[in-house]
C-alpha cells in the first residue's frame, strides 16, 4: 500500500559479503548495535541484558551452517544476515502507513518510526527475515545501511561507510553503488560471481553475497603428490653416507 | 505530518548528526590484542567506539569485544569500592572500607612479610598487561613467587619459540600474510593477535595466489576459511610435523644454504656415550663451537664467515668423536618410526594427505621464491643484492600449548620454519621488534633471599640454559611455591600460577603468609579442578585459622573469586587509566617495525576505584620499596603509573614507553626521561611506531643493519648473529645431569623423567592424562574454547555479547553421537574418574569423530558477574574445568606431579578424555546448582536496555560525498581489473 519510488533509484546503495573469508566473529553486528543504538533509529532496545532471556533489536545477525558441497566434504559457512535494500522490497508495499519507504536518492529502506503503527506487516512480508521490531517502543526497525554516518560531515572520511563494513577484522565486507555497473562493488562482484539471496522471490535485492572461493586441496596445485625420496635406506642411513662429504650449502 | 496510506510519506533523515562532542584514542583492552581505538564521547559518555585508521595492529578495524566496551564500561558487575571480609571465605560477606584503610592493612600484611621473609608474598597477576611493572615491584619487594598467567596459558609457544629461535608466535612474531604462499596454522581457535590474523588470512585469500591449510580437530572460525582442514586427533600435532620433517629430509628439501648460515644444524657435537660432555657442542679455547669445514678440510668456528660445513659424519676433532648436530636431527626424524604411514593412525591424518602436504610445503619453499629487489647486508659483512624468500609461514597457539607435550612439539614446529629456510625471510614467519632475541634471552630467574626487606638481584622469571640456573635447595627441592623452575618443571618461565593455590593450601613445598592476585578468576574458569580450588581458598588447620593466611585480590569485575579472598582492591576499566604497552613487556609492534602505545583515561570513574598499577606504586611506596621511594621517604611516583610510565628509568635512558624520549622527544628506545611523553603519544593516537628501514625489515636474526639498530634501541646487549638452535643443549645439559653428571643432580625420584624429557631434540609421547586414563574406558578427547566474540575477554558478561551466546553446548560429531544414541538437545554426562558434568549436545561433522568440544567460560556461578540468578549461564551453561584435575595420580613412589609439561610447566588442560553417557529421563533437565549461589553484591546500576537514546545527534546539516569501500582493497586490487589499490575507502592514487 506504500509506493515504491517509481522508476527504479539510480543509485543502489548495498553491501558486498565475501563469505570466502567471513570468519564469523560478529564484529559487524556489535559494532552495528553500537553505532545504531545511538543512531537514527535508537535505541537498538536490549531485553533483560543481565537476565535470563538476554535479547534485543540487532540490524545485522550472523548464522553458522555446516553444510556439504555434494561430494562428501563437509564445509563451515558463517553467513551475515541484514537488511538487502530490495529494489522491489514487499516491505516496502505491504506497509499500510508509508512509514516503510524506499530513498530515491539512493535506494536505501528506512523505516519511519513516527509513523510506523507496530503492526508487523513487513516483517512477515520482508522474506530475509531482516525486521527487527522493537517490543519496547512498538515500532519496527531495521539496518538504515548506516545513513547517518555514510554522509555525515561530522566524521573523518575513513569513517563514513556502513559501521559493519569498516569494523570486518576480515575485510569481508564492502559498500558502494550496485546500481553502477563501472563501480568498483560491481566489478568485484563481477569478479567473484556474487549472487543474490533467494531470487525467486522477486524482491531484486542489492546487496550481494560473494561464495566461498573453491578449496584448494591439492588435486588443483602444481605440488606433486608426494616428495621423491633421494634414497630408500632403511632410516635414511643411506642418504647421511652420502651427505658426509658433501657440500650441501 | 500527514497520515494518508495512499501516499508516501516523506521522512527527513539527518544526515549528518553531531556524533560526538570529544573522541579520545586510546588501547582497546576487551582482550590482549592491543588495538588502537577511537572513543566518541557525549555529555561525558560512550558514544562509540571504533577502530583507529593509523594504528599498526588493527589498522582501524574492530572486533566483536572491542565493539562492545560500551557494555563493559557500564556493566552493573563493576567493584565500587575497597571491601574487607567479614563473614567466613566464600560467603561473600564484606564491609565497605574506604581506601585509606584498605590501603593502610594491606601495607600492615605486606610489611609483616617483608619483615619476616619477603618470598612469603605469593604475588601472582592474570592476564596483566603491566609485567614489567608487577615483575620489578616483586624484585624490590624481596619475593621470587611471582608470575602472571602465561602458565597456564601459553607458555609451552612462548618457551618453545624463545629456546629454538629467539622469538616466538603472537607477541613475538607473525606470519608475512601479505608474501606467504602456503599457511599453515596449528591449533588456533581465536587468538591473541585476534585483529591481525584476520586481516592477515583476509588478505592472503583475497590474493588468490597463497593456500592455507589449518591443521585443528575443529571445524570452526579460522578452519572454516581454509583451504584444507585437517582434522588431527589432539595432542598429536607433534607426530605430524615430524613425519613432513621425515618426507622433507628423505627428498631433502632442505634449505642447506640457510642452515649453514643460520642455524646450529652443522655444529659438531661430542657423540661419546657416558662422557660428561656427551652430547654437547664441542668448543674451541674462545668457547665457539666448531664446524667441520669440507672446503678446508678440518674444523673452523662456527662464528666463521665463510666455511662449507659438513652436515654429516662421525669424525675425530680434537680428539674427540663428533658429528654435526644436523645427522643426530637427521637420523631420528628419518627413521621409520615417524613416516607417514607410521604416525597416520595416531594423528588420524591419512598418510597420503601427509605427503601430499610434505610436497606442498617444498613447491611453495622452494618453487615459489619470493624475491624482492631489496639490498641487504648480513651480519658478517656480506652484501646480498635480493631478499629472497621461501614463502612458507606458520603460526600455532593454544591447541599445541595447552598439552603436555606441548613445549616439543612448539619446538618441532619452528624446526620445521628453519629445515626450509623461511624464518624473517619474505613470505615466511617472521620476528617483531624487540625480537630476535638470543636463543634463549640470557636473563637468569633471581634466586631468594629468604632475609627480611631485602630485595633480589635480578626478576623472578628467567631462562635457566643448565642446572645452575634452577631455584631449588641444596636437596633440589623446588625454592618456589609453584615450584617452577625446580627439577620438575626446570623451564617454567612463565610460573605455575594454576597450582599456587594447590601448593599453598596443601603448604607443599611451603606454606605462604600472604596471596596477592590480579584480575585473575582462580576460584571459576581460570583454575583446574574448580571444585577442589575453592577448597584451597576455605582450607583451614587444626586452629581454625586459614592455611593461606591472608589474600589481597584487585579486580574491576564481582567475579566468583572476590569472595573468597579477604581484602579487595577495587581496580578501574581500561577506559578510566593509564596504561603502557611497553617495549619492556608486550608491545605493540610488527614485522616491520617496533611500536608501543598507552592508555589514556577517556572517562571519569562513577564509583570509589582505583588503577591497579597506582594502587601497587602506592603500596610500594608506603613500604618503602626501593625505587618507590625516595631519599627523603616521600613516594617516587606521587602522580601514580602516569607518573611511573613517564619519569621511571630502568635503565639509563630506558623506561617504559620508546617513543619521544630526550628532553625534546627527539630520541627514541634510549633518551632522558620527556616530561611532555605522554603528551607525545597522545597527540599521535596513544601510540608510537617506528617503521625499519626495507633493508632492515627480513633477516633480522642475521642483518647486520637492523642487529645494529636493535643493540642502539636498547632491545639486544649485542650485535651478534642470533642463531637457530634446532639442537638445544641446554636441554642436554639437564639431561646429562639427571645421567649422574655435574654437581647440580635431580633428586632420584626426578631423575628419569628429567632424562626422558630433556631431550635436546624433539620428542613426541602421549599426554600424561591420556596416559594415565585415556584408554577404553576414557575414550573421548574434550576440548573447550572461546567463542570470536569472547576470546580472551575479561570482564562482566557483556549485555551484548551475552545475547549472542549465553549457554554452551557439547558439539559431538554425528558418528559419535550414534554409537551414544543422542539427538540434538539431548543431555549428556561428560564423565572422566574426577567426576561428571552435564551438558545438552549439538550434532555437527566439523570435528574429529574422537573429540567432543565447547565454548569455554559461558558458564558462570550463581550471584557472579552481576547476572540474575536465572542466568542462561548458571543454569545451562558448563565448564569443562570442573573435570580437568591439576595434579596427576601419584606414581610408586607417592609423588604426583602437576597435570603440566614436564619442560615448562605448561597447564595442560587439552589433555582431557572423558566418557559420554546419555542422561536418563529423570536426570535430562537442567542440573541443579553445582556449586550454592554467592551473594550478589554488584551495584545494579545498569543501563535498562535503551542504551544510547540518550546520545542522538542534532542534524548539522549537509551531506558529505559518498566514497565506495573495499573490504581488503589492495589484496583485491592485485587479482582483479579495476579495483585500485589503497585501503578500505581510500584510495593509493588519491594519496
Amino acid at each position: 500500500m506504500t509506493c515504491l519510488p517509481k522508476n527504479p533509484t539510480e543509485k543502489k546503495l548495498g553491501l558486498v559479503i565475501d563469505l570466502d573469508i567471513c570468519v564469523g566473529c560478529h564484529a559487524c553486528a556489535v559494532n552495528c548495535k553500537e553505532w545504531n543504538t545511538a543512531g537514527k533509529s535508537a535505541p537498538l532496545t536490549d531485553y533483560d541484558p543481565y537476565g535470563k532471556k538476554p535479547d534485543g533489536v540487532w540490524f545485522n545477525r550472523i548464522h553458522t551452517y555446516e553444510t556439504d558441497d555434494g561430494q562428501g566434504n563437509g564445509t563451515t559457512v558463517h553467513f551475515p544476515r541484514s537488511c538487502l535494500h530490495c529494489e522491489d522490497a514487499p516491505c516496502v508495499t505491504v506497509c499500510p502507513t508509508g512509514a516503510s519507504y524506499k530513498r530515491t536518492e539512493d535506494g536505501i529502506v528506512l523505516v519511519n518510526e513516527d509513523i510506523c503503527i507496530g503492526c508487523k506487516l513487513c516483517s512477515w512480508a520482508c522474506p530475509y527475515g531482516a525486521r527487527e521490531y522493537d517490543e519496547a517502543e512498538g515500532v519496527m526497525k531495521k539496518c538504515t545501511l548506516c545513513v547517518d554516518k555514510i554522509y555525515n560531515e561530522n566524521l573523518p572520511e575513513t569513517s563514513r561507510v556502513p559501521a559493519c563494513v569498516s569494523t570486518c577484522p576480515a575485510g569481508a565486507r564492502s559498500f558502494g553503488d550496485l546500481g553502477d555497473p563501472d563501480s568498483e562493488v560491481s566489478k568485484l562482484v563481477a569478479a567473484r560471481g556474487g549472487v543474490e539471496l533467494m531470487p525467486e522471490q522477486g524482491t531484486k535485492p542489492v546487496n550481494r553475497y560473494l561464495p566461498p572461493r573453491p578449496r584448494k586441496k591439492g588435486e588443483e596445485g602444481k605440488a606433486p603428490r608426494m616428495l621423491n625420496h633421494s634414497d630408500d635406506s632403511a632410516d635414511g642411513a643411506g642418504l647421511i653416507a652420502r651427505w658426509v662429504d658433501k657440500i650441501l650449502s | 505530518m500527514g497520515l494518508n496510506p495512499f501516499e508516501t510519506v516523506k521522512e527527513e533523515v539527518g544526515l549528518s548528526p553531531k556524533v560526538s562532542d570529544e573522541v579520545k584514542t586510546s588501547t582497546c583492552y576487551m582482550c590482549a590484542c592491543r588495538c588502537g581505538i577511537k572513543v566518541h564521547l557525549k555529555n561525558g559518555q560512550i558514544r562509540y567506539i571504533e577502530g583507529n585508521p593509523d594504528h599498526p595492529v588493527n589498522k582501524g578495524v574492530l572486533c566483536a569485544k572491542g565493539s562492545s566496551g560500551i557494555m563493559h564500561q557500564y556493566a552493573p558487575a563493576k567493584l565500587t569500592k575497597p571491601l574487607l571480609r567479614t563473614g567466613e571465605r566464600g560467603s561473600g560477606e564484606f564491609k565497605e572500607i574506604e581506601w585509606d584503610e584498605a590501603l593502610e592493612l594491606a601495607t600492615e600484611w605486606l610489611g609483616d612479610v617483608r619483615q619476616r621473609d619477603p618470598g612469603k608474598l605469593a604475588f601472582f597477576t592474570g592476564r596483566d598487561q603491566s609485567q614489567s611493572l608487577t615483575g620489578w615491584w616483586a624484585t624490590k619487594f624481596g619475593t621470587h613467587n611471582f608470575a602472571a598467567h602465561g602458565g597456564f596459558c601459553s607458555v609451552n609457544m612462548a618457551g618453545g619459540g624463545l629456546y629454538t629461535l629467539g622469538g616466538a608466535f603472537w607477541e613475538f612474531g607473525e606470519p608475512d600474510f601479505e608474501r606467504t604462499k602456503y599457511m599453515m596454522m596449528f591449533g588456533v581457535a581465536d587468538d591473541h593477535d585476534s585483529n591481525p590474523i584476520k586481516l592477515g588470512l583476509g588478505n592472503l585469500k583475497s590474493r588468490g595466489d597463497a593456500k592455507f591449510v589449518s591443521v585443528n580437530p575443529i571445524r570452526t572460525g579460522y578452519s572454516a576459511i581454509a583451504d584444507e582442514w585437517v582434522g588431527i586427533r589432539p595432542g598429536t600435532d607433534g607426530l605430524f610435523i615430524f613425519a613432513l620433517i621425515h618426507e622433507l629430509l628423505r627428498a631433502e628439501k632442505i634449505d642447506f644454504a640457510s642452515l649453514a648460515r643460520y642455524s646450529n644444524a652443522p655444529w659438531l657435537v661430542i657423540r661419546e656415550e657416558g662422557a660428561a660432555d656427551n652430547g654437547l657442542f664441542l668448543r674451541n679455547e674462545d668457547g665457539h663451537p666448531l664446524v667441520w669445514d669440507l672446503a678446508s678440510g678440518g674444523p673452523v668456528s662456527g662464528m666463521a664467515a665463510e666455511f662449507s660445513p659438513a652436515f654429516a659424519g662421525e669424525r675425530e676433532v680434537l680428539g674427540r668423536t663428533v658429528v654435526p648436530s644436523f645427522q643426530i636431527l637427521a637420523e631420528r626424524y628419518m627413521s621409520a618410526e615417524f613416516s607417514p604411514e607410521a604416525v597416520a593412525e595416531t594423528t588420524g591424518i591419512p598418510a597420503e594427505v601427509t605427503r601430499r602436504i610434505a610436497a606442498e610445503i617444498a613447491e611453495a619453499a622452494f618453487e615459489q621464491e619470493v624475491v624482492i629487489d631489496q639490498p641487504w647486508t648480513d651480519a658478517w659483512g656480506r652484501k646480498h643484492e635480493k631478499m629472497i624468500g621461501r614463502p612458507v609461514a606458520f603460526h600455532a597457539m593454544r591447541g599445541i600449548s595447552a598439552h603436555s607435550n606441548g613445549f616439543h612439539t612448539c619446538r618441532a614446529i619452528h624446526i620445521l620454519q628453519a629445515l626450509i629456510g623461511s624464518v624473517d625471510t619474505p613470505g615466511g614467519w617472521r620476528y617483531k621488534p624487540p625480537f630476535p632475541k638470543p636463543a634463549p634471552p640470557g636473563i637468569k630467574p633471581a634466586f631468594p633471599k629468604a632475609e627480611a626487606a631485602t630485595p633480589l638481584d635480578g626478576p623472578p622469571l628467567g631462562f635457566p640454559r643448565s642446572p645452575d640456573d634452577l631455584v631449588v635447595d641444596q636437596h633440589g627441592d623446588p625454592l618456589r611455591i609453584d615450584k617452577a623452575y625446580s627439577w620438575e618443571y626446570p623451564l617454567a618461565l612463565h610460573g605455575m600460577m594454576h597450582m599456587v593455590l594447590h601448593n599453598a593450601a596443601k603448604q607443599d613445598p611451603y606454606g605462604i603468609d600472604v596471596l596477592f592476585m590480579f584480575m585473575a578468576n582462580m576460584a571459576w574458569n581460570s583454575s583446574m579442578n574448580i571444585p577442589e580450588t575453592l577448597g584451597y581458598f576455605t582450607k583451614k588447620d587444626e586452629n581454625g585459622e586459614y592455611v593461606i593466611p591472608k589474600i589481597i585480590y584487585s579486580d574491576a569485575f564481582w567475579s566468583e573469586t572476590v569472595p573468597y579472598c579477604d581484602l579487595i582492591l577495587p581496580d578501574t576499566t581500561y577506559l578510566e587509566r593509564h596504561d603502557a604497552i611497553s617495549m619492556l613487556d608486550r608491545p605493540i609492534s610488527t614485522a616491520h617495525g617496533a611500536g608501543d602505545s598507552i592508555r589514556q583515561p577517556v572517562i571519569e570513574p562513577d564509583r570509589d576505584v582505583r588503577p591497579f598499577q597506582t594502587v601497587l606504586l602506592d603500596l610500594g611506596a608506603r613500604l618503602g620499596l626501593p625505587g618507590m621511594v625516595n631519599e627523603d621517604g616521600s613516594p617516587k611516583y606521587p602522580g601514580g603509573y602516569a607518573d611511573y610510565i613517564v619519569n621511571h628509568e630502568r635503565s639509563p635512558g630506558i623506561g617504559p614507553l620508546a617513543g619521544w624520549r630526550g628532553t625534546d622527544g627527539e630520541k627514541e628506545g634510549v633518551g632522558e626521561v620527556n616530561p611532555n611523553q605522554l603528551e607525545r603519544y597522545i597527540e599521535n593516537g596513544c601510540f608510537w611506531s617506528q617503521d625499519l628501514p626495507h633493508s632492515a625489515q627480513y633477516f633480522k636474526h642475521s642483518n647486520r643493519e637492523y642487529l645494529d639498530h636493535a643493540v642502539k634501541m636498547g632491545w639486544i646487549g649485542h650485535a651478534d648473529p642470533i642463531t637457530f638452535h634446532l639442537y638445544n643443549e641446554d636441554l642436554q645439559r639437564f639431561r646429562l645431569a639427571a645421567q649422574g653428571h655435574g654437581e647440580k643432580q635431580p633428586p632420584e625420584q626426578h631423575r628419569t623423567r628429567i632424562e626422558t624429557y630433556f631431550d635436546p631434540l624433539p620428542i613426541w609421547y602421549q599426554p600424561f592424562l591420556e596416559a594415565e586414563e585415556g584408554g577404553d574406558e576414557f575414550p573421548v578427547h574434550a576440548l573447550s574454547q572461546r567463542p570470536m566474540h569472547m576470546y580472551h575477554s575479561w570482564g562482566s558478561q557483556n549485555a551484548w555479547l551475552r545475547q549472542i551466546t549465553s549457554a554452551n553446548k557439547l558439539h559431538v560429531h554425528h558418528k559419535l553421537a550414534a554409537k551414544h544414541d543422542l539427538k540434538d538437545d539431548d543431555y549428556v554426562w561428560i564423565q572422566n574418574s574426577r567426576g561428571r558434568v552435564k551438558a545438552q549436545v549439538k550434532l555437527v561433522d566439523g570435528v574429529n569423530e574422537n573429540v567432543v568440544w565447547t565454548w569455554n567460560a559461558i558458564g558462570k556461578r550463581k550471584g557472579a558477574w552481576g547476572l540474575d540468578k536465572d542466568s542462561p549461564e548458571t543454569t545451562k551453561a558448563f565448564l569443562l574445568n570442573h573435570i580437568i584435575t591439576e595434579q596427576l595420580a601419584p606414581g610408586a613412589d607417592g609423588h604426583a606431579y602437576s597435570n603440566s609439561d614436564p619442560v615448562t610447566g605448561q597447564a595442560a588442560w587439552y589433555d582431557l578424555r572423558v566418557q559420554l553417557q546419555k542422561c536418563a529421563p529423570e536426570d535430562a533437565t537442567e542440573e541443579g546448582a553445582r556449586f550454592a549461589p554467592l551473594p550478589d553484591r554488584t551495584s545494579k546500576v545498569v543501563n535498562k536496555g535503551r542504551y544510547g537514546a540518550q546520545l542522538t545527534g542534532e542534524d548539522t546539516g549537509g551531506a558529505a560525498p559518498l566514497r565506495e569501500f573495499i573490504g581488503q582493497r589492495s589484496a583485491n586490487a592485485s587479482a582483479i581489473p579495476g579495483i585500485r589499490p589503497g585501503r578500505g575507502n581510500q584510495v593509493e592514487e588519491d594519496a
